[in-house]
């Protein structure tokens, strides 16, 4: 299973070069990090139990006797021979792994003093390598593949023979459009004979609109993008698709990587931010809000930033700032302090929802706005709104001042806490210092439920009902203006402290916004989001270049050059490749942070090119293709099955970007969720669009999207799991989604292609597979053929046999895979 | 040796590696079973636990919202004395609550309460079947929990956290043992009444391999989504599209060599067997009568609950590792006579007759079962309507609450733990929500300290950094 790549490679499978038998092993690059990783958590600076510190050479001495391994007590320990095993908890150490420790102390246990801890790779300064020297001149295609030979010729490995064609136009317009090719983009290319028709593919490619849907997912996936608050109402944000518009256009526009994440951070804070610049900010707007009417608002504020920092840490730095929350890092040299100052950035920000009108919306609004505003004005003062209100506010502020007098009373100041952004601000800000759109919003929550003392005027009560009534017809027929959820400066929540293990009810020392210490650049004040983002992109900065550029390798390979793409600290794995990740940095920089340029000099590459079967000689030496001796088959991510289905069956509506989409969903999925429990099918052709638009409800979210491991949108996901199960399978089969695209496509079958079986076969294939079909085949195929025409011969009501080939093509393993 | 030769050798060999009671070759599986259980690829295969355990499976009775305790099992006749009268300041202190005030008053319990059994636990007159087994059960008086709201609360229960996305605690069970069944998912989950707080993260895996999430058994239409074929998709017709997917996914498995491409065929042949498997599992014609009213299958209000109590067994029957069955809502806030009342009656038979049940058919040994909420509820009342009588409800109370359990591993018959006069804080043996965890895994053989996952640069356990098996629980 795939599954378990991702589990082996959190403890490499690749054994260190150099720790062969016989060969010296040295202890900063093969010996230090295994003792970090397994030990120095209980045996460090922090905590050294059994007063043992194997981070400290004078220490360890106790447990190592060199030239000795049978005599160390380190070697029993962690073997587990008198009984007790160390590492107490998690992974024990892999033979191998006790192989070297063994042949390290044997060979003398040799420890300098220069190799102090705190060097990990990923802190060091990128560097710009030279493409290193290879023997095998012909076959790098530009530097990516001399890093990538010099390293398989080291193991005495060959590099795999290029993909066939069809299979190389498959592979690159998935992995960049997410699409496969159609029947004539593949007979074009393959009938193309020019040096450089692959690079022409490769540019149609980066210039289709479907790029930016492509490559936004995976970004969207960092954001935890969702449609919904999650937690236990789950109620619909009607505006998220705003900021997942904007991250599909600016990949379509190939913004640069650093304008990208500026803008993200702190689009607010740019000089003259427009509208657009804000809605990136949308991206901190993604954290989840608990409006559990008991929460409370503090504490359901600290979980959010805890998020926004948390986010902040993988998406841009790779590092688990999270684990800072309640003590140092265990692991790396985050300090607890560390993690405060970064909350300090968004403590100073909060959220807010503006109008940002999409074109063509503004004319409409403008031309009903007067009457709608006099029709309003005239029905708030016919019922005499202003006056109730005031007297709701009054008993509401007693309430909040006085909590415990009147329990009817304390319920409604609990329910506006939960249920109105801001609602307690807005309530406590005098009536003349509003904003208008905090106004409307106080006035809409009175008008829903002006609350007890009127609750026992009857009358009373149905007018003010019958005002609501009419405020609702008007705004129901108004033009309003789309919105979007964006993030502002606000200095409303005083100085962000330290909160001591974590507790935000006990907070600790005061800190201001700065960024991590320990990192180059940590020591120089950074006060806004603003100069956190410009710190971020800095040269100075090791991480973020490194991190980026390995997100693109790791989409294009289906693994990354760290295989750990949420973790660079001392915890995730070493790269395969150091220097030819540092090069893709340096190169990101080089090419102005173009994802496109960057995209394109990859797929450019003979490494890319490879084919991707198996080959025996790989099985033991390298059986998770780290060394890039080939490419690898890579299943596709849930949303791209779908898109394939529905483009090859006919159904796919490529319209791009707008709001979300609700495809067909069986009875009883929605009906789990605690409120929102209706899931209304698009009209039309809506629901045939790609499934970057499905709505994601976090409670309850689309079942397909789940069955085929989308991220649940709670955290960052930076790489998504790939498993394999029988619910997948019942899905693929019998969804009727899914039912429907084979009848799709045995209707295009039929109708497209004209003449015996074998070439209609042939049409199926060249539309799913882009490929002929084998003659067994095409035998298999036409045997299953016969037997579904006979079946369907004695029970009339069976399907035909196309949709019955169809529907097996759409099940196919490679159908649903990158090969 | 040729690449070819070798390709079809060693796909051949892992294919039947991966295959773990594969495609056809049921017998060969089995004559490999040993071999196959400590090599297998398939992630749901029955693994060994840390040490023999007295339970094989756990059927977790969720009772979403917090059922009243001082209502249900933990009487207190003191609470008269201060009805409708507010607690002394020393014991609201610092007291957060959900929606009520500290300052709220007092709210002394209706019911009457017995003593059942030999052991003569006592148990509410709102669950008179419940009292028949009381000899077999083991109340805990002693719980509590961080969370006062229900989706940490619940968060908390199953995941030990009050982080989203965490794995729930019947995926770390399955990710820790694997199932015996191998027709149907290992964890599955029922559901009955209201949609839950906790939605899908009660029993979703979190971060690990989705395999390990419960298979939620809908209440109408297919039991498990997209179990039915398509119309015009007979058996028949399902098994000759599958005999052709299987051998253009064996040619292609040898043309390319991808090990991926045998655990795929392989998933499509365990969905065959949960389709043929599943009509068989529903089928109650085959139980007796007296099985039927014992549960209270055919009557109402009991019906949903007892069909799933039912269901319950039948899947554990099968080997089905981890049952959850989730009742909503016990989230009393006002008319608490009433509604609680409702809940009783549809649950209170249905698990009293599970319990007996799994005891005549020698299951209860290796059956874990467990009843329970979130949360408990406060002594004070909470009155959202003064104007409406018999308004009076309770708030969230995760200070002090109770929760049963019985069968496999635990000791039957005894009433754990003590709250003060007031059922406000707890007296004697607090079991904290990891407690109860570690002592649940230990039941099942596993140790908690040492069933990790290792995401995100830590190792990560279902009882965080805390948790201690309560020895007072174990038989």
């Amino acid at each position: 299973m795939r599954l378990r790549t991702v589990c082996l490679f959190l403890t490499s499978a690749i054994p260190a070069s150099g720790a062969d038998a016989g060969t010296k092993v040295d202890f900063a690059r093969d010996v230090q990090p295994l003792l970090q990783q397994k030990c120095v958590v209980c045996h460090g600076a922090k905590q050294h139990l059994a007063g043992l510190r194997l981070d400290d050479r004078d220490s360890a001495k106790r447990v190592i006797q060199p030239g000795h391994a049978s005599d160390s007590k380190i070697i029993d320990m962690v073997k587990g021979a008198s009984g007790k095993v160390m590492p107490p908890m998690g992974a024990k150490l892999t033979d191998d792994q006790i192989a070297l420790l063994t042949r390290w102390i044997d060979q003398g246990a040799n420890w300098p003093a220069s190799a102090s801890a705190s060097r990990h790779w990923a802190w060091e300064p990128v560097q710009h390598p030279a493409a290193p020297a290879v023997k095998r001149g012909d076959w790098p295609g530009n530097d990516i593949d001399k890093f990538v030979l010099a390293r398989l010729e080291k193991e005495g490995i060959a590099p795999s023979a290029d993909a066939d064609k069809a299979t190389l136009l498959r592979r690159v317009s998935i992995d960049i459009t997410g699409l496969p090719p159609t029947p004539q983009e593949t007979a074009e290319f393959l009938a193309d004979q020019r040096p450089d028709a692959y690079a022409r593919q490769v540019d149609r490619l980066l210039a289709s609109s479907h790029y930016g849907e492509k490559w936004s997912r995976a970004w969207l996936d960092l954001a935890h993008y969702a449609d919904s608050d999650g937690f236990e109402k789950d109620l619909i944000r009607p505006w998220s698709w705003r900021y997942r518009d904007w991250v599909i256009n600016a990949y379509n526009r190939d913004m640069p990587y650093d304008r990208f994440v500026t803008l993200q951070i702190a689009g607010d804070e740019m000089p003259g931010a427009t509208a657009e610049d804000r809605v990136a900010t949308g991206f901190y707007r993604n954290t989840m809000t608990n409006r559990e009417a008991g929460v409370d608002r503090k504490e359901a504020r600290f979980d959010q930033l805890i998020d926004r920092v948390g986010t902040t840490g993988t998406v841009f730095l790779g590092i688990t700032l999270r684990c800072s929350q309640c003590h140092d890092h265990k692991y790396d040299p985050i300090k607890q302090r560390d993690f405060y100052k970064m909350l300090a950035y968004f403590n100073a920000a909060d959220e807010t929802d503006i109008e940002v009108p999409v074109p063509g919306e503004v004319g409409s609004y403008l031309r009903a706005r007067p009457e709608y505003e006099k029709k309003r004005t005239e029905v708030i003062a016919q019922y005499n709104i202003p006056e109730l209100q005031k007297e709701w506010e009054a008993d509401m502020l007693e309430a909040m001042d006085r909590p415990g007098r009147q329990l009817d009373w304390d319920f409604q100041v609990t329910e506006i806490r939960a249920g109105v952004d801001h609602g307690e601000r807005i309530l406590r800000t005098a009536p003349d210092k509003r904003s208008e759109p905090d106004a409307r919003t106080l006035t809409a929550r009175f008008l829903r439920g002006p609350g007890p003392r009127f609750g026992k005027d009857k009358e009373l009560t149905a007018k003010i009902k019958e005002a609501k009534d009419k405020i609702d017809e008007l705004d129901k027929g108004f033009p309003a203006l789309s919105m979007a959820y964006v993030m502002e400066d606000r200095s409303d929540y005083g100085a962000a402290h330290i909160a001591v293990r974590g507790d935000w009810k006990n907070p600790g020392d005061e800190v201001q916004p700065g960024v991590p210490a320990f990192l180059p650049g940590g020591d120089k004040p950074a006060a806004t989001r603003l100069e956190l983002a410009r710190w971020i992109l800095s040269p100075e900065n090791p991480l973020a270049t490194r991190v980026a550029a390995n997100r693109i390798w790791q989409e294009l390979f289906g693994r990354g050059i760290v295989s750990t793409s949420d973790d660079f600290g001392t915890q995730g794995d070493k790269p395969s490749h150091p220097e030819l990740l540092d090069w893709l940095a340096t190169e990101y920089r080089r090419v102005g942070f173009s994802n496109k340029a960057l995209i394109r000099e990859i797929v450019l590459s003979r490494t890319y090119r490879q084919a991707s079967t198996a080959r025996p000689d790989l099985e033991k030496k390298d059986p998770e293709n780290v060394l890039l001796a080939r490419q690898s088959r890579v299943r596709l991510p849930a949303e791209l099955i779908r898109d394939e289905a529905l483009e090859v069956s006919g159904l796919l509506n490529t319209d791009v970007g707008g709001p979300s989409i609700r495809p067909f969903q069986p009875v009883g999925v929605a009906e789990l969720g605690y409120s929102v429990k209706k899931w209304i099918e698009s009209p039309g052709r809506e629901k045939y669009r790609r499934g970057v638009y499905i709505h994601y409800q976090r409670t309850t979210p689309y079942p397909f999207l789940v069955n085929f491991d989308a991220p649940d949108s709670t955290l960052a996901c930076t790489r998504r799991r790939l498993s394999n199960t029988a619910l997948q399978s019942l899905d693929l089969l019998n969804d009727p989604a899914f039912f429907e695209a084979a009848q799709g496509l045995a209707n295009r079958v039929e109708t497209e292609a004209s003449g015996d079986f074998k070439t209609r076969l042939r049409f199926a294939y060249s539309l799913c597979l882009n490929r002929a079909p084998s003659e067994k085949e095409v035998a298999r195929l036409a045997s299953y053929f016969d037997t579904q025409a006979s079946l369907r011969q004695k029970d009339p009501a069976a399907i035909e046999p196309w949709v019955g080939v169809s529907r097996i093509l759409l099940n196919l393993d490679e159908f649903i895979t990158r090969e | 040796m040729n690449e070819r030769t070798f390709r079809q050798i060693s796909t051949r060999r892992n294919f039947f590696r991966d295959a773990a009671g594969g495609i056809g070759t049921i017998a060969l599986a089995q004559l490999l079973q040993k071999e196959l259980r400590a090599e297998t690829t398939n992630p749901l295969a029955p693994r060994k636990p840390h040490f023999p355990g007295k339970a094989k499976n756990i059927i977790f009775l969720f009772q979403e919202g917090g059922p009243s305790q001082l209502d249900l099992f933990d009487p207190k006749p003191e609470l008269a004395k201060w009805d409708g009268k507010p607690l002394p300041d020393s014991l609201t202190k610092n007291l957060q609550l959900a929606f009520i005030k500290p300052t709220a008053a007092v709210l002394a319990s209706r019911r009457q309460f017995r003593k059942y059994g030999q052991s003569g636990i006592e148990i509410s007159d709102y669950l008179p079947h419940l009292g028949t087994v009381a000899d077999d059960i083991t109340v805990v008086r002693s719980m509590h929990t961080e969370a006062f709201n229900h989706h940490p609360g619940q968060l908390m229960l199953f995941a030990g956290t009050l982080q989203v996305g965490r794995p729930s605690l019947g995926s770390w069970v399955v990710y820790g043992l694997g199932s015996e069944s191998q027709n149907l998912p290992g964890f599955v989950v029922l559901s009955s009444g209201a949609g839950t707080s906790g939605g899908e993260s009660n029993f979703s895996s979190g971060f690990l391999p989705s395999t390990y999430s419960g298979t939620m058994f809908r209440g109408s239409g297919d039991p498990i989504l997209y179990l039915s074929n398509p119309p015009g998709v007979t058996q028949d017709v399902q098994r000759a599209s599958l005999d052709a997917l299987r051998d253009l996914n064996q040619e292609h498995l040898e043309k390319t060599g991808d090990r991926e491409i045998a655990s795929r065929i392989n998933s499509y042949e365990l969905a065959f067997r949960m389709q043929m498997s599943a009509p068989e599992l529903l089928d109650f014609s085959k139980e007796s009568p007296a099985t039927l009213e014992m549960y209270g299958v055919d009557k109402e209000p009991t019906k949903p609950y007892a069909t799933n109590c039912l269901l319950a067994r039948r899947l554990v029957e099968r080997g089905v590792r981890c049952v959850m069955l989730m009742h909503a809502s016990w989230d009393d806030h006002t008319q608490i006579d009433k509604k609680l009342k409702k809940n009783c009656d549809i649950t209170d038979q249905p698990v009293a007759a599970l319990i007996k049940d799994l005891k005549q058919r020698g299951m209860l040994e290796d059956t874990l079962v467990v009843w329970g909420g979130e949360f408990g509820r406060t002594p004070m009342c909470e009155i959202r309507n003064p104007s409406e009588a018999d308004n009076a409800g309770r708030d969230h109370h995760p200070v002090a609450f109770s929760m049963f359990m019985a069968g496999g591993g635990i000791k039957p018959g005894q009433t754990v733990g003590k709250t003060d006069d007031l059922c406000f804080h707890i007296e004697e043996d607090p079991i904290h929500i990891h407690d109860l965890q570690a002592t649940l895994l230990n039941c099942l053989g596993l140790e908690h300290t040492r069933l990790t996952y290792n995401y995100m640069g830590r190792d990560f356990r279902l009882t965080d950094v805390e948790g201690k098996v309560v020895n007072k629980l174990l038989a």
